[in-house]
């Protein structure tokens, strides 16, 4: 029982936060809940507080709309608290995407489709072309560009509100992820993942690698996201320092060698090694 | 060495091409739709909406209104509806805005894509002052224009007499009868659909469009000369010159010329 809470227990705790605040959300739309009203983009926390998607708010600049000052608090306090636990912390314990991308990447495993193909014919800097993009075609046709097409919110939206054709666009990335990409939707496309990453680069709870008790059995690489973050396993003992990192917490749990663990950045020491 | 210069410059050409390319078409695609899903006009917006076009750039598509909606009347665009992604409106024939005293879609808004001060009056919520449209009535399909006594938009209205009034005149057809029929004055009416929703027609014969395509504009070179004030107008009205070529001959000659000349 310790071992399978040990080698779960942040996919347990991420779950149980995606799915929590899922109903959380949900609750209030349906029963009247007060706890936390609205949805990703932009929500209600005990009747009080407000909370903005701030990559939003950016394409709202764009597009020219004047922010209301809740918008402003909102979104600076979701930047201050990604900010603290990991950029993309968002991504892997929020985010409702997730729980399919990570269904898709887990199936692939399965099904050995990465032996099969190994070549992974694109460049992870995509996404910041998109995010680049969406905020061009927000400023030129004055709306929130992205918001128009995303399947964050079209899914997020549709569990708390009515789903529409929205399980489409779910399916659609389900299948990309499965046949066309690995961790294509998240890894590779997704702009508000690379926010996010730009955010992570700056925050301070890390995962840490102590190479002494790495034994280079690549478990971690295997089942991370964003393997690139990982380049420093049994290399060097060093914090997961790119942004692109989720802070999913997956390569600690299927370590059996401790080699992996949460840690808060050293930010004096960054300074002097001018990281 | 040199050669190896040349390709690795090469490379990062045809990448910086490729990104371009790929961006371009995404782009072009992406944008391609978002100007035909926010061309979309017959939308009713919640109460103290402010103009459509800030409103696409405004509405963070948070669906608090809707959730604030004690009658379920708010709706979020979902896909497939054909509307703004994500944008609440309503359907008055489904449901109808029953025009809350305290507006609770209203202040909850965090975007101010509903603006509380279009609905205040001397510092007070204000219900009609609210403007999500115009009813608009199709008096061939309405019945009380044929004669057949039906009030139930103007009983419906929550503004009972004020929006909707009804109108008294001769029946000839049958010389002994009156047709009642009802009128909706732009100036009062909110908008809230109530009576599209009460309506008995098959379709609703009167139904509420956002105003600004229910009404046409006269613009300011008419001048109601019987109405004080209303010459102010003029003073908007631009000068308009003729580019039209005005014939150099004589109005005469114009009469006697060949009709094949025009």
């Amino acid at each position: 029982m310790t071992t399978i809470w040990n080698s779960y227990r942040y996919l347990i705790l991420r779950r149980a936060t995606q799915i929590g605040l899922l109903l959380l959300y949900f609750g209030a739309n349906a029963w009247g809940w007060t706890i936390l009203m609205g949805n990703l983009s932009s929500s209600l926390f005990i009747n009080i507080v407000p909370l903005s998607d701030p990559y939003v708010a950016l394409q709202m600049i764009a597009a020219g709309a004047v922010l209301a000052t809740d918008i402003i608090i909102g979104a600076l306090i979701i930047t201050m608290f990604y900010l603290v636990i990991g950029g993309r912390a968002f991504c892997s314990w929020v985010c409702p995407v997730n729980l399919i991308t990570d269904a898709a990447a887990y199936l692939r495993r399965k099904l050995n489709i990465d032996g099969i193909s190994k070549r992974q014919p694109a460049s992870r800097n995509m996404r910041y072309w998109v995010l680049v993009l969406s905020l061009i075609i927000s400023l030129m046709m004055g709306v929130t560009a992205f918001e128009f097409i995303s399947p964050i919110s079209m899914l997020h939206r549709g569990i708390i509100f009515g789903l529409g054709f929205g399980w489409a666009s779910a399916l659609i990335i389900f299948l990309f992820d499965l046949f066309v990409l690995k961790n294509g939707w998240c890894g590779y496309v997704c702009p508000l993942g690379g926010f996010y990453s730009l955010v992570g680069k700056f925050s301070l709870i890390r995962v840490h690698h102590t190479m002494e008790n790495c034994t280079s059995c690549m478990k971690c690489k295997t089942v991370c996201p964003e393997q690139q973050v990982l380049y420093m396993i049994a290399k060097e003992s060093t914090d997961v320092l790119r942004g692109e990192c989720t802070n999913c917490a997956r390569c600690i749990e299927v370590c059996d060698d401790e080699a992996l663990g949460f840690s808060i950045r050293k930010l004096v020491k960054n300074k002097r090694t001018g990281e | 060495m040199e050669n190896r210069a040349v390709s690795d410059r090469r490379k990062f050409i045809l990448k910086m091409a490729r990104s371009a390319g790929i961006a371009a078409l995404g782009g072009f695609v992406w944008s391609a739709y978002v100007d035909e899903v926010t061309a979309s006009q017959l939308l009713l917006r919640p109460p103290g909406a402010i103009k459509e076009e800030d409103f696409l750039k405004t509405c963070i598509k948070c669906g608090l209104c809707v959730e604030a909606c004690p009658y379920n009347t708010l709706l979020l665009a979902k896909p497939g509806d054909n509307k703004p992604m994500g944008t609440p409106y309503f359907i008055p024939r489904d449901i109808p805005c029953y025009m809350c005293p305290d507006i609770p879609c209203v202040p909850i808004c965090p975007s101010g894509a509903l603006d509380e001060a279009s609905v205040t009056t001397d510092g007070v919520l204000d219900i009609k002052a609210a403007d999500m449209g115009l009813a608009v009535i199709d008096d061939e399909s309405c019945i009380a224009f044929w004669g057949i006594q039906c009030d139930a938009c103007y009983r419906a209205c929550p503004l009972l007499g004020e929006a909707i009034s009804v109108e008294y005149k001769k029946n000839d057809r049958t010389g002994k009868h009156a047709f009642l029929t009802p009128i909706v004055h732009s100036n009062i009416c909110t908008g809230c659909g109530l009576c599209e929703k009460a309506c008995v027609t098959e379709k609703a014969a009167i139904f509420v469009l956002p105003r600004e395509v229910a009404m046409g504009k006269a613009g300011n070179y008419y001048i109601k000369g019987w109405e004080k004030g209303d010459e102010k107008r003029l003073e908007n009205a631009k000068e308009i010159k003729t580019t039209t070529e005005i014939s150099k001959d004589s109005a005469v000659n114009s009469l006697n010329s060949d009709s094949e000349d025009f």
